[in-house]
């Protein structure tokens, strides 16, 4: 985006689906355009045409054809469905990012822009992102909605505080682009803005690498595994985490579900929600005692399990190759099916009153 | 403003924009109905949302179902079906004419929803001294025995002879956030449900102030076959109530 | 070519009569009238006032506007300018502008009944009125709301620091007084026709108000218990609506809409009948297809029941979720389509006459046309993903609510003015008001579709430079919109003193309300009509009931 540029009329084209909105949206344009025509220049023709002549004049019965009634419903739903399945498949692309891109965390918050690159750079309000490859963003909010838009790249969802939502793109374009907050969240709504800026790959990386060294939030993520007693439980009578991810798992009720991003923030926030099947309700809610980037974090840590680990001695770390950020798709995708491992004794029963010592 | 003091003329009593009682009379009907459609979307909005969450926290809001005495709302079931009982036989002296048998049915009406709101009350002691107010005092550790009192004690020694009859519950250990939410949709639910019912009785007073001046007669009784659709609305919206609210205590 | 023969005295006005307004000159009879008329006078004093509160917020939103930096006010003030200027105008002068002031004046004068079925129920919702603008008044002037008109979740529940549960209740009252009134209008449309006035014969405008009723009574006690559960969670501390506690911000989204996007067709439809109706009597033609134009207003009621979720497709809702609605909106554009189609028809061969009140009808048919097509943009899904929450929106829904139902509002009251006052508007200032208007109009909106394509987001105090141009425009339409508003509330006042006086039946229109002295006596009618024409029957030359009484009958 050029500062000194004159006026614009059209916003710039600056990623994959840009151009996708842009050439549907003049289709949309030029029918309405026509419409807009069509209707008023009837109405102006007619209006000359059938001009009151004398004061007494009586205009002649013209009957209402059932044909040209049907008509006025017929061609527009016509032309509404091609609308419709045009946009609805736009949409579909819109909301499945594409498998392989990369992952960015966000949180919104009053009224600021948190981001998080999983290799460690932890960004303010600007994204540095690379041109040509998908990104994606998991974003959450710590207090209100927000919605994190950038009009360059024709995209926005809302930042949902409790939940994770998810956007993508690819950039096709170098520069710097509008990042505004597109969710009313307060006094400083207006003031919620930033910088998208998209880089050579090059010159990507050798940002990453020149930032001021962040560690990797997937290594933020271990010290929180183990400072707040996750490893306590996990891997002995608390089920394992080791390729937990994108993984199905069996719920008590019966249901199985997909441990995914949501999954397992939620498991962290409100774990009596989603029950284990085989275990008991006596993981602590860490609502209170974890932000929403240390949730990130400790998702990234467990992204990072790709392995099983060492059941069999107790406090054990996960062995295995190095930590590497997330290539995990969302969403479009068949899950890896590694089941959970067996617990490494007998879990207490369900009706046992009493938590275990370890309990906060 | 036309004074409706009762004559043997029926058409004294139709007022100035109706043609005859006739039209009066289903003007009024339908108006009635239409206002019960506006209440049923109000409830509505409620049990949709407390129908959403108990979706999303099954658990904790059985926990909450657990907490409430059930038979205490089975009671008032009964009760408040009687009521709407009383109301029928009210509407039906009024369409036979007889202001005396309007006002006896009514009264025992008023009796029976003053029993009803009794019942109500003690529950909300009950759930008042055990923590249980969203707001007030709900407490995340349930309290003891001797903090709750004799008198709460012995509506809990009931409660458990009951839950023979159904499977036992597990006091729980802590009540969750959710089970808060729980409660808080019982209150107000239940409140408003109240409300209306408080409401019905203040009108059933009026009524039975016309009925006293005889004003009612076998052409002209739309208040009370009207109001008759109101209560009777009260008592369905208890009806369902009643279940979503109290006997969803399965897992 | 024949005359149209109703009463010779048909433009001949019938001054020293009893009307309705002369009947009883005590503010006391004012106050605790029963008479749909007066009652229908006493909302437009009020919505008027209403509606310069709003225009006052919208004033210090575009007068803020015209700098990126803001200038005017504080970011905290201007949030609350654009919330009181939504609240104002959305609950408490759209919703009841038509239905409460010309549905009320009109309804039983187009069906030939003497009153509405409760006149004092009539009365009550009046009140209910006066009573929930208090307290939103007081709200404002405590210090103001600074939620939006939408109060989301959990800004509205548990972060906003302003008067939030005092608008609530003024919202919460003011719901059951459009309650009532729909109640009203349901039972007296059902019940109080005059003999051999069918379903087919009612005019549209009657059809309007039905459809709007049907969504007045099922729609607005959900928005009333959803900010109810608001007020609720921000008195106790309680989470319903906040996540940190278990809530759903989203379902808030949803029970919100659930009646607040059928709000938007209890504004719109009301217009849509007053369209009908000033089309017909200008053109002296029946409207092109009644029936289906008559069903598609109870279409268009019930569909709008089904579409709310399209505000939330962006709000994280499943993909599928998405596309119901979608497709759900499209559909809801077809009986609006079947409408606008059926308008520009009925001007095929008929006698068009371009008075003030066919102005705002032409002027409606266009905006009202570019508003719903931009509509149909948003409800394309691949296309909401860029413009939801921008200014694309915002000109979308003015264009529909401001060049639509305030247009057709204003086309209203100037064909009915003669009706209600018995005096004749200005009709060249009449002209130049409606050209002011449309001119205005499309200066301060149309900017705004540009402005939203480019990203500028909504509820922005302040923007990034290269908006600026845009911005100004806007402002600028804005003065003169004003102008074209003020204008009519001048020269209506000044009617009311020194306008011509007007007959029965000055526009020569063949519904039943025409055919009464102009103002109608407190009762309507001398003898309740007897309806046996079709409406819109200008090629029979046949008006709907009995014919005028002469100047000598009082």
């Amino acid at each position: 985006m050029d500062m000194e540029s004159p006026l614009r009329i059209f916003p710039d084209s600056a990623a994959t689906q840009a151009w996708r909105t842009d050439v549907l949206f003049f289709f949309e344009l030029t029918i309405s355009v026509l419409f807009v025509l069509l209707i008023a220049g009837a109405i102006v023709y007619m209006a000359l045409r059938y001009r009151r002549r004398s004061e007494d004049e009586v205009p002649p019965y013209t009957p209402s054809p059932a044909i040209i009634e049907w008509s006025f419903m017929v061609v527009p739903f016509g032309i509404m469905l091609i609308m419709f399945f045009w946009g609805g498949y736009l949409y579909v692309q819109d909301r499945r990012p594409p498998p392989g891109a990369m992952q960015i965390n966000v949180i919104g918050k009053q009224w600021m822009w948190k981001l998080q690159h999983p290799e460690g750079p932890r960004e303010i309000n600007t994204l540095h992102v690379p041109v040509g490859r998908p990104v994606k963003l998991v974003m959450t909010s710590q207090d209100v909605i927000h919605d994190f838009a950038v009009p360059e790249f024709r995209m926005k969802m809302d930042v949902v505080p409790g939940t994770y939502t998810v956007e993508w793109f690819e950039a096709t374009k170098t520069g710097e682009y509008h990042l505004f907050c597109d969710q009313y969240c307060g006094e400083l709504h207006s003031r919620m803005v930033g910088r998208v800026v998209v880089m050579e790959p090059e010159a990507y990386q050798a940002w990453l690498v020149g930032t001021v060294p962040n560690e990797p939030a997937a290594v933020s993520g271990a010290r929180l595994f183990q400072s707040y007693g996750c490893a306590a439980c996990h891997g002995q009578r608390a089920p394992t985490l080791a390729g937990l991810y994108m993984s199905k798992v069996k719920l008590d009720d019966g249901r199985v579900v997909v441990a995914d991003e949501y999954y397992l923030r939620e498991s962290i926030i409100e774990p009596a929600a989603k029950l284990v099947a085989g275990y008991g309700p006596i993981m602590p809610s860490f609502r209170a005692q974890l932000t929403e980037e240390q949730i990130f974090d400790l998702i990234e840590y467990i992204k990072s399990l790709g392995l099983a680990m060492d059941t069999s001695v107790p406090g054990a770390l996960p062995t295995g190759p190095e930590t590497r950020p997330s290539t995990q798709p969302f969403n479009g995708y068949r899950p890896d099916l590694l089941p959970n491992q067996p617990p490494a004794r007998q879990p207490p029963t369900y009706n046992e009153t009493g938590g275990s010592p370890t309990r906060e | 403003m036309t004074e409706h003091i009762a004559t043997e003329h029926a058409h004294s009593l139709v007022q100035h924009q109706f043609e005859d009682a006739y039209q009066q009379k289903e003007a009024a009907t339908l108006g009635m109905w239409a206002f019960l459609a506006t209440e049923v979307l109000f409830f509505g909005g409620l049990f949709v949302a407390y129908t959403i969450y108990r979706h999303q926290y099954p658990d904790p809001f059985r926990q909450g179902a657990l907490n409430l005495k059930w038979y205490l709302g089975g009671i008032n079931t009964a009760v408040l079906l009687l009521s709407s009982f009383t109301m029928a036989m009210a509407v039906h002296a009024a369409a036979i004419g007889s202001n005396a048998k309007i006002i006896r049915y009514l009264v025992l009406t008023i009796i029976v929803g003053g029993a009803f709101l009794g019942i109500k009350a003690t529950e909300y002691y009950i759930e008042y001294r055990e923590h249980l107010i969203p707001g007030l005092n709900f407490a995340h550790d349930p309290p003891s025995e001797e903090e709750v009192g004799p008198f709460v004690g012995a509506f809990e020694k009931v409660q458990g002879w009951f839950d023979r009859v159904v499977p036992p519950r597990q006091k729980e250990e802590k009540r969750s956030d959710t089970e808060e939410m729980f409660f808080l949709f019982y209150f107000i639910m239940t409140a408003i449900h109240a409300t209306h019912m408080i409401v019905g009785i203040g009108i059933m007073l009026v009524l039975i102030w016309m009925a006293k001046h005889e004003m009612f007669s076998a052409q002209w009784h739309n208040p009370v076959e009207n109001f008759g659709l109101y209560w009777h609305f009260v008592d369905i919206v208890w009806v369902f109530l009643f279940p979503t609210l109290y006997l969803l205590r399965q897992p | 070519m024949t005359a149209i023969p109703y009463s010779p005295d048909y433009a001949a006005p019938q001054t020293g009569r009893t009307t309705y307004l002369n009947a009883t000159h005590t503010i006391r009879s004012w106050l605790l009238t029963k008479d749909h008329k007066r009652i229908g006078i006493l909302y437009m004093i009020s919505i008027t006032i209403f509606f310069m509160i709003g225009a006052g917020g919208a004033a210090l939103v575009r007068i803020n506007l015209l700098t990126p930096a803001g200038i005017l006010s504080e970011p905290a003030q201007y949030n609350k300018a654009f919330t009181i200027h939504g609240v104002m105008m959305v609950f408490f002068f759209l919703v009841p502008s038509i239905p409460a002031t010309l549905g009320n004046f009109l309804l039983p004068l187009m069906i030939g009944a003497r009153d509405v079925a409760f006149p004092k129920i009539n009365l009550a919702s009046w009140y209910l009125l006066i009573i929930g603008s208090s307290f939103a008044l007081s709200a404002i002037l405590f210090g103001g709301v600074d939620t939006g008109w939408t109060f989301y979740t959990p800004y509205s529940s548990t972060f906003s620091n302003t008067h939030v549960v005092l608008m609530i209740v003024g919202i919460f009252i003011n719901g059951f007084s459009s309650i009532l009134t729909g109640l009203n209008f349901v039972v007296t449309i059902h019940k109080m026709r005059a003999p051999g006035m069918t379903w087919f014969r009612l005019p549209l405008f009657v059809w309007a108000m039905y459809a709007t009723s049907l969504i007045f009574i099922l729609g607005t006690p959900v928005i009333a218990i959803t900010l109810a559960l608001v007020a609720v969670e921000r008195l106790l501390r309680v989470g319903i609506f906040d996540p940190a506690l278990g809530g759903d911000p989203i379902l808030f989204q949803h029970m919100f809409w659930f009646y607040s996007h059928p709000a938007v067709y209890i504004m719109i439809l009301p217009s849509f009948g007053v369209i009908s109706e000033v089309i017909t009597c200008f053109a002296r033609k029946r409207i092109f297809g009644y029936v289906f134009v008559a069903f598609s207003s109870v279409a268009i009621a019930i569909i709008g029941f089904l579409v709310w979720a399209h505000h939330l497709f962006d709000a994280g809702i499943s993909v599928y979720s998405g596309l119901i609605f979608s497709l759900l909106s499209f559909l809801v554009a077809v009986p609006t389509a079947v409408k606008v189609f059926s308008w520009t028809a009925t001007l095929y061969k008929g006698s068009v006459s371009l008075e003030t009140p066919m102005l705002y009808a032409l002027g409606f048919i266009g905006l009202f046309t570019i508003g719903g097509l931009t509509g149909l943009m948003l409800a394309t899904l691949g296309l909401d993903v860029h413009l939801h929450d921008t200014y694309f929106v915002i000109a979308h829904f003015h264009y529909v609510m401001v060049g639509g139902a305030i247009m057709a509002y204003l086309g209203g009251i100037h064909f009915w003015w003669p009706k209600m006052t018995g005096k004749m508007y200005p009709e060249f200032w009449g002209k130049i008001a409606a050209a002011i208007t449309f001119l205005g109009f499309n200066l301060t909106f149309f900017p705004q579709f540009v402005l939203g394509y480019l990203g500028m987001p909504r509820r922005y105090h302040a923007y990034p430079p290269e908006f600026q141009v845009y911005n100004v425009l806007s402002t600028a339409g804005a003065s003169v919109l004003a102008v074209g508003y003020v204008l009519p509330l001048i020269y209506l006042l000044w009617s009311l003193k020194y306008g011509a006086e007007a007959g029965p039946n000055p526009f020569r229109s063949m519904s039943l309300e025409w055919q009464t002295p102009s103002p109608p006596p407190t009762e309507n009618f001398e003898r309740t009509p007897i309806c046996s024409q079709p409406p819109y029957a200008y090629d029979l030359q046949t008006p709907m009931g009995s014919p005028v009484p002469t100047a000598a009958a009082t």
